[in-house]
């Protein structure tokens, strides 16, 4: 516990304090009987927060950072035991209060925002209601009053066209409109303090930008705003003070600029270097031993001129037609060519058909025009008979591997499976190469005996990758499959990849939302939005060299350490180091 | 009565149906977010997705109502044995071989030596203009039979159906997601519950609280104290049911984060759970709704055996005793229409409760 | 459900045991009480010494006593002893009407989700048109058509309880038809037929077993229901519907006519709940 509070002290003495915790815990009982047990979740945690500040709580799953989050406004969650030597919140001590006091609390000194609007407004109802729901709690107005305030409110927070939003229920609204109108019911009493746990987790890049600048504004207001993130670079856009925590525990806390430049713990350290980006290309992203990877491929490779494409897809459509009868063309005129040993990166936000490019190319999905060629053969458009020769050559990971696992079978079963019969004819045969791909993907034999259900996020996510290995492959597509794993595991399964298609000399169809992630993996990007390949190019010029005013967009948009969204290029500060000068 | 408990889930969900909408979802994602480039259809009046859907399903409501009618009408026409001999061994109460002679005049008053489908159109033509044929046994219009039966048994579905509805709510609310011993309790008893044959859960309620606490009459008139003890005894069962549904879904609903957020604005636990989580939970419970209003039915059947109450049951029973086909088909055919009529009803409430799926 | 290859124990004993110790009181009362009925089935004189027709008029309607736990029949026949006697045909039934029942819907099921949008849509509209019938009414339909007798009840509870079961397995079917290992197995360039037999068929039918047991409760509870309005077996036989049918004159005066063998059959149908409802949670614990 490297917690250091001295920062506080000095910014602290200017500001009004929000919010004091000192030695908070916070602990849940499990199970009962024979098997009842204590877990700690929240170890020792103090916490400081001045009016107009942000403070950002980072960790990875499981850290106890929502949790601590949770606790703050009474609601640590069933069977929860809280101790703490001090709690204060907005100048309420707020250990000791009893449930009414709390009621009176939240909503009205504490507002907390929550991840996916969707989901975290009542589905059922306007948004307009349950930002009047919040007012009527707290016996604010009157009927007629709350009504026209939610219209005000929702246009404060930046939602155009508020009387008709105000009527219309979350999924009637877009991912961004959402999320202003649950900060707008979080926010409709002007409470002093803002909890935002991840509120924009599940949001396109672009629309975090937005909702990040909105926060930002409410912070100068002299709103205290406590941010619980997973992401360092959504955090470093916001935040005044970072608390990193792991196990529970807060393991280096400090100014942003110092601990997002000069970390002075190991773990802060990790989490750092994880993260993927322009200047991690071609360096590992963790501190792990490589992979022992031996090429043991029983067939000669196809023998192909240089620079002649595994895979190749021309002017792929596809459209589909909705309930309500209306087509929507998924999928226009894309096309891309997929080179041996490359990685060829499909980047853009939710609905831009990236996934169903993925389907294409995998064969998976017919498209209603174009077609794909494997190797310069028909890979669509053909019988599924004269195809399932060649699947071996294109396998997949998908980003939720648990789903792509029969639930009855082991991870032993699930790779036996996988591999191609007529190369390893005899049992013994079998069993080895399974153990061989095991530790080609870094799981241990023991995992083997184990069902996906009892193996941990990475694991699952190798055992997976594994499986895509065992056929002896040419291209893996790869459908968002680091997407949903914490950064320093996604950072090993990257390593893992890279390590593979070096020895391997796979290549890789990378498909992701994450621009980060693509810029660290592929060769070549290419840029979907709506269905359409806006842009397609090198890496390096996609990048650096953007054409599409929607690439560039996008890039704008990307929180990166040290950058607000909007500044792609600062004036280097004199003794501002850079993200690299931190990793060094 | 249970027989569909476990499937409610699947029921409810088609898979199919979801499968074909994350087909088409999973390249467009959130709709609201990228509507993608739409290709709409001339958007006029007779193609209105609202017109028609409800066109659809009352169409599909027809259907069901033939297709019934049509199979009643089958097992009439190919019954075993000489329908003729069946109705004349009927009126004269003795199993017999009859002569031509004998069978000739029936066969001529009902038509039963016209071809098939002659008989099947003239049965559908009766059918659309409200004739359900003659009974057997009491020589009345099916028709009249059960228009002078049919009341008791209406009000005695829709009591046992608001019990139901009462019980299980009230429950629900008050013990789901409270501590373990509280809601373990409560979903073993709603188990029970839904596991009690009606026709024992009756004869307890009448030995109890008729003969032994005289509470209520033991041989139910049509009046309110006699309409307690039946409608609880279709009640209970269903309320178990229809609980352990709900609470599922209610427990689905408490761990929604929207749940979470309305605490989070200062919500109590008690209005969370009456404002926001009841309402998500009782849309399974309303679908079967319409499945359970045709089974009350039947069940209407037992309750009033059991209390002697006045009703269809009574008339059912008889008739299937002296294979009365007529009056069961009769029966059948109206259950039929009833069990759509409440599906039809399902589907508004349903959307009424909630308004996502007015345009999905 | 893990059956771990790597960790076979050499105690057999003590880890039976260990086994024995988690087993959760609920469903071991369960399986006691379905022991109970399965011996009562296969060998009824082990669990009462009389004949369950031997007529003894003065003790005619005797309340429960301890020479007679159910009481005694207007006849002085003892109930508890025709209780145990008329399990056999009792259990029949409901194994007879279940294995019927699965056997229509698997078809159908099967038919309907592998079978492409023809099928799918006719057997779909078929099941919706069943499901206007009331188990009890269809059941009356086909009792009428043919008559009470065991078969009769058996088949008509049988068809009656199918359409249910049937529409579930469809549900079932398709969703592992769709499920992401079924999809990753046709990218590995499995086989349909392959794909079929070792993800779609196990994995559909796998909560079948709970579903099954849930379901010989249910089928033996309509089966008496029909006995109970006189539409089954015929009264002097033992079989539990029957025995509720003779009752039901004496209600007034001797309730332990009908809420006796009423227990066996509430006994029988929450064991099976109890036990279907255990499978069923182990089940879905060993997937999610």
């Amino acid at each position: 516990m490297t917690a250091t509070l001295e920062h506080t002290a000095i910014t602290g003495t200017l500001r009004q304090e929000l919010l004091k915790v000192r030695n908070l815990n916070v602990s849940f009982s499990t199970g009962r009987g024979r098997d009842a047990r204590l877990t700690h979740v929240v170890k020792d945690v103090d916490l400081r927060l001045a009016a107009g500040e942000c403070l950002a709580i980072v960790g990875e799953s499981g850290s106890g950072k929502s949790v601590t989050a949770r606790t703050l406004v009474g609601l640590p969650g069933a069977n929860a035991s809280v101790q703490a030597e001090r709690l204060e919140l907005a100048g309420h001590r707020i250990g000791t209060l009893g449930e009414r006091q709390w009621r009176r609390l939240r909503g009205k000194d504490i507002g907390f925002v929550l991840q996916d609007a969707l989901v975290s407004l009542d589905p059922l109802r306007p948004v307009g209601k349950e930002i009047e729901e919040a007012l009527r709690l707290h016996g604010w107005g009157t009927t007629r009053s709350r009504a026209a305030r939610a219209v005000e409110l929702l246009a404060s927070v930046g939602v155009p066209q508020p009387e008709l939003r105000a009527g219309q229920r979350p999924d009637e609204l877009s991912g961004g409109l959402r999320q202003r109108a649950l900060i707008a019911s979080a926010i409709a009493l002007d409470p002093k303090i803002l909890i935002a746990d991840e509120p924009t987790t599940a949001l396109d890049v672009t629309v975090q930008a937005q909702i990040l600048e909105l926060l930002g504004r409410m912070k100068e207001r002299g709103t205290g705003i406590v941010l619980i993130s997973h992401d360092l670079s959504v955090v470093a856009t916001l935040a005044d003070h970072v608390a990193v925590m792991q196990g529970g525990a807060i393991v280096e806390q400090g100014p942003a600029r110092q601990v997002l430049y000069h970390p002075q713990h190991d773990y802060t350290r990790a989490l750092l270097d994880a993260i993927p980006s322009e200047h991690t290309k071609g360096t590992p992203l963790s501190k792990d031993g490589r992979a022992r990877i031996t090429a043991t491929s029983r067939r000669p490779r196809t023998t192909r001129p240089a620079d002649a494409p595994v895979l190749r897809a021309e002017g792929l459509v596809k459209s589909y037609q909705g309930h309500d009868g209306v087509v929507r063309t998924v999928v226009d005129g894309v096309s891309f060519e997929l080179r041996a040993g490359e990685t060829l990166g499909i980047v853009g936000e939710s609905g831009s058909g990236k996934s169903t490019t993925a389907k294409m190319a995998l064969a998976m999905l017919e498209p209603d025009a174009g077609r794909v060629l494997l190797d310069g053969a028909a890979w669509t458009g053909i019988s599924t008979a004269a195809r399932r020769s060649r699947r071996r050559s294109v396998t997949v990971v998908y980003q939720d591997p648990l789903s792509s696992f029969d639930p009855r079978w082991n991870a032993e079963r699930i790779l036996l499976d996988a591999l191609a019969r007529q190369d390893y004819p005899g049992e013994a045969e079998r069993a080895a190469q399974v153990r061989e791909l095991a530790g080609q993907v870094g799981l241990q034999v023991e995992h083997l005996a184990k069902h996906p259900l009892q193996l941990s996020g990475g694991q699952r996510q190798r055992l997976a990758i594994a499986r895509a290995l065992a056929p002896e492959p040419e291209v893996i597509v790869l459908d968002e499959a680091v997407s949903a794993l914490d950064v320093s595991v996604q950072a090993q399964v990257l390593d893992l990849l890279t390590d593979l298609q070096q020895e391997l000399g796979l290549s890789y169809l990378f498909i992701s939302h994450d621009l980060g992630v693509i810029h660290h993996m592929s060769d070549r990007v290419l840029v979907m939005k709506d269905g359409r390949a806006v842009e397609q190019g090198s890496a390096e010029d996609v990048f650096n060299h953007p054409r599409h005013p929607y690439t560039r967009e996008l890039l704008a948009s990307l929180p990166q350490l040290g950058l607000a969204p909007g500044q792609r290029n600062p004036p280097a500060a004199a003794g501002t180091p850079t993200t690299e000068g931190a990793h060094s | 009565m249970s027989t569909l408990k476990h499937n409610t889930g699947l029921l409810l969900q088609d898979p199919a149906h979801d499968g074909g909408a994350s087909a088409a979802g999973g390249g467009t994602g959130g709709a609201a977010n990228h509507p993608g480039r739409r290709r709409p259809r001339p958007n006029n009046l007779l193609t209105s997705p609202g017109l028609r859907r409800a066109g659809g399903r009352l169409l599909t409501a027809v259907g069901v109502v033939w297709a019934a009618a049509t199979f009643t009408f089958l097992i009439q026409a190919l019954l075993p044995g000489d329908r003729a001999t069946l109705l004349l061994n009927q009126l004269a109460g003795q199993v017999q071989q009859r002569t031509a002679a004998e069978l000739a005049p029936i066969n001529a008053k009902y038509g039963f030596d016209d071809p098939l489908i002659a008989q099947y159109f003239r049965f559908l033509g009766d059918l659309a203009t409200g004739n359900l044929g003659v009974s057997y046994q009491l020589h009345k219009p099916v028709t009249e039979v059960i228009g002078d039966q049919v009341g008791p048994t209406i009000g005695l579905t829709f009591a046992s159906l608001l019990v139901a509805w009462l019980i299980s709510a009230v429950v629900i609310a008050g013990t789901a997601r409270r501590s373990r011993m509280v809601s373990s309790v409560a979903s073993g008893l709603e188990a029970v519950a839904a596991g009690l044959p009606q026709y024992w859960l009756g004869v307890i309620l009448l030995v109890v609280f008729a003969l032994n606490l005289g509470w209520f009459p033991v041989v139910g008139g049509t009046g309110l104290d006699g309409l307690v003890l039946p409608a609880l005894t279709l009640g209970i069962p269903l309320a178990g049911f229809l609980g352990q549904v709900t609470r599922t879904e209610f427990e689905k609903g408490m761990d929604q984060p929207f749940a979470l957020s309305a605490r989070m604005r200062g919500m109590g636990d008690i209005g969370v759970r009456l404002r926001h989580v009841l309402r998500h939970s009782v849309l399974p419970g309303v679908t079967l709704s319409g499945w359970a209003l045709g089974s009350l039915f039947s069940g209407a059947v037992i309750a009033e055996s059991i209390f002697s109450r006045p009703g269809l049951g009574k008339v059912l029973v008889t008739a299937v005793n002296s294979r009365d086909l007529p009056v069961v088909c009769g029966i059948v055919i109206l259950i039929a229409a009833i069990y759509v009529l409440a599906n039809l009803l399902v589907d508004i409430a349903y959307t009424l409760i909630d308004p996502r799926l007015k345009n999905s | 459900m893990s059956t771990s290859t790597l960790n076979t124990s050499a105690n057999v004993p003590a880890v039976a045991w260990q086994r024995l110790r988690e087993v959760p009181l609920l469903p071991a009362v369960a399986a006691a009480v379905v022991l109970f009925f399965v011996v009562a089935a296969l060998a009824p004189h082990l669990l009462t010494s009389r004949d369950p027709f031997a007529i003894d008029l003065p003790n005619a309607l005797q309340a429960p006593s301890l020479a007679h736990p159910f009481g005694t029949d207007q006849s002085g026949r003892d109930l508890y002893t025709r209780v145990v006697y008329g399990t056999r045909e009792s259990l029949l039934i409901g194994l007879g009407a279940t294995g019927l029942s699965m056997a229509i819907a698997v078809v159908l099921g099967v038919v309907s989700g592998l079978g492409g949008k023809i099928f799918d849509g006719l057997i779909n509209r078929s099941l919706e048109v069943l499901f206007a019938f009331p188990v009890l009414l269809l059941a009356m339909l086909f009792v009428t058509v043919y008559g009470p007798s065991v078969t009769t009840q058996i088949v008509a509870v049988g068809l009656g309880t199918a359409p249910g079961y049937a529409r579930m397995i469809r549900g079932q079917v398709l969703a592992v038809k769709n499920s992401g290992y079924v999809e990753a197995a046709h990218a590995l360039g499995h086989s349909r037929w392959t794909v079929l037999r070792q993800h779609v068929f196990p994995n559909a039918m796998r909560p079948l077993v709970a579903v099954v047991t849930l379901g010989i409760g249910q089928s033996i509870v309509w089966a008496s229901g029909l006995a109970f309005l006189g539409l089954g077996v015929a009264p002097p036989s033992p079989e539990w519907g029957a025995l509720l049918d003779a009752g039901r004159m004496f209600i007034t005066r001797a309730w332990w006519l009908e809420v006796m063998p009423g227990l066996a059959i509430v006994a029988i149908a929450l064991a099976a709940t109890v036990l279907g409802h255990h499978l069923q949670k182990k089940l879905e614990g060993a997937r999610s």
